[in-house]
């Protein structure tokens, strides 16, 4: 798994990369109560504001990692925001995107880097 | 934070494993470990313990108790004379052009008054009633009690273990009782819509009476932020938020709190700050009013969220005061201003989200039935 400082994790699956938040994420926003996902389909550039998150103290974006386009959203999250806090780094994916340059991953912190990164 | 004072508890709080946030000159615990939303839903099945030491405890007295209540009488438009001995009510100050300054509860302990009031107001509410009040009355700021409140279904069971005569308690009522070897003011009352207590207790006995409290199995420590979604679901005002300065009590819906005595035609009609502006909207309605609202959707709708009587109306109808997620509704709720003539429960408005226009009705308040053992 590769982290970004917005604290989302990506998980590459063939020519698709699997995007969602981290555990720390999820623990220091708290229960999440609502989340609004992009259309599949949807061409992103990075650092577009692709999903909506509220948990019961605010709202916030999570960005997209990398340009590419949305392939898959995590339509049972919709229903069950709150599988975020239960399995942030598992079932709680937030949507798949095919992007054009894998070796961008390459850039990305590992786990022992953004583990040293959250502190 | 070296700046923000502390209560009593604050180690407890944090051997609790509470996230402290600085709330009204204090460090106060948003949340302990399981979160917002299981301590909200613990509170409304069992017993929550809150911290509410941060509000201001003050005792007005007088040689004559008479004296003393037909002065606090010229601040509020409550019926503080025809308040009983072991009684309490709820009030709100009010200003010369009838907006509210703050809210309190009042009690008529037998030769004093007590008074609580919200901490980020509580030194202007103290000058205030200096002001008004001295030489007459004098006007104690207590620094040497906490304030705790046990709410839920299960409080009644959980002190009467203490001490049985709460039990005996009905909504409002005041009584000292001895509780783990100190002296304390209860109160059958809260903030949260469930039945409970508020318990004034000295200061250095304080962090006993909680650890008592919390050792039985149906007692939880509940954070500011669940407090904050009870009240809500439990439609009561926060102070700053949905009632300020500007706000009077019949925009806010508090007409309720104001007794028959102080309303035109009563015993003694008037006499309280913007009392003009307020006895005439009590007669001919206000221009706009505070009004539940309930989001169709699962998008909460936030404080400052602006409401439109159509999806493509320019011109707003209203503003959202307090919103968010209502974990025993199990959906987002809100409340917020709108004008009169879109207040009707039913209406449908539209409230824009991230320039989105959502459907939205005007609900009945409370969203969740109240608790209380009248």
């Amino acid at each position: 798994m590769k982290f970004t400082e917005e604290h989302e994790w990506l998980r590459v699956e063939g020519d698709e990369v699997v995007v969602g938040i981290t555990a720390h994420a999820a623990e220091q926003l708290g229960d999440v109560v609502f989340i609004e996902l992009p259309d599949e389909g949807t061409t992103v550039s990075k650092d577009d504001e692709v999903v909506v998150i509220e948990s019961v103290k605010a709202a916030s974006d999570i960005l997209a990692p990398l340009d590419g386009e949305i392939t898959e959203v995590n339509e049972a999250l919709v229903d069950e925001p709150g599988k975020v806090n239960d399995d942030a780094e598992g079932e709680a994916w937030f949507f798949k995107m095919k992007i054009e340059d894998m070796s961008a991953l390459d850039d990305m912190m590992d786990e022992a880097a953004y583990k040293k990164y959250i502190g | 934070m070296s700046d923000l004072k502390r209560t009593p508890l604050y180690d407890l709080h944090v051997a609790l494993g509470a996230k402290m946030v600085p709330f009204a000159g204090y460090e106060m615990p948003v949340q302990y470990k399981a979160g917002v939303m299981k301590e909200h839903l613990h509170c409304r099945a069992a017993a929550g313990l809150f911290d509410v030491s941060h509000m201001g405890q003050v005792i007005l007295r007088a040689d004559d108790p008479e004296v003393a209540k037909a002065a606090l009488e010229r601040l509020i438009p409550q019926d503080v004379l025809g308040l009983g001995e072991g009684r309490q009510r709820y009030g709100f100050f009010t200003n010369d052009s009838g907006g509210i300054e703050d809210d309190l509860m009042f009690a008529n302990r037998g030769d004093h008054l007590f008074v609580v009031v919200n901490a980020a107001c509580k030194d202007a509410d103290v000058a205030r009633m200096r002001t008004a009040l001295e030489p007459d009355v004098t006007v104690k700021l207590l620094e040497n009690r906490a304030l705790l409140a046990l709410q839920g279904p299960k409080a009644e069971a959980v002190l009467a273990e203490h001490h049985p005569s709460v039990a005996e308690m009905r909504f409002m009522d005041v009584a000292t009782v001895p509780i783990a070897g100190a002296e304390c003011w209860v109160s059958r009352s809260g903030y949260t819509g469930e039945d409970g207590y508020e318990i004034s207790v000295p200061l250095a006995a304080a962090k006993g009476l909680a650890q008592a409290l919390l050792a039985h199995e149906d007692v939880e420590a509940i954070g500011l932020g669940a407090r904050d979604s009870l009240r809500l679901e439990a439609g009561l005002c926060l102070y700053g938020h949905d009632i300020d300065d500007t706000t009077s009590p019949v925009e806010g819906g508090l007409t309720w709190g104001i007794q028959k005595a102080r309303r035109s035609g009563g015993d003694r009609e008037g006499g309280f700050p913007g009392d003009d502006r307020i006895l005439s909207e009590m007669q001919k309605g206000a221009d706009r009013k505070r009004v539940g609202l309930l989001p169709d959707g699962r998008a909460p709708m936030r404080e400052g969220t602006v409401l439109f009587a159509v999806a493509d109306a320019e011109t707003p109808v209203g503003t959202v005061t307090s919103g968010g997620f209502g974990p025993t509704v199990g959906a987002p709720v809100a409340m917020g201003y709108v004008d009169a003539a879109h207040a009707e429960i039913g209406t449908t408005l539209f409230g824009e989200v991230r320039g989105k226009r959502l459907p939205v009705s005007v609900a009945k308040l409370p969203f969740v039935a109240a608790g209380f053992k009248r």
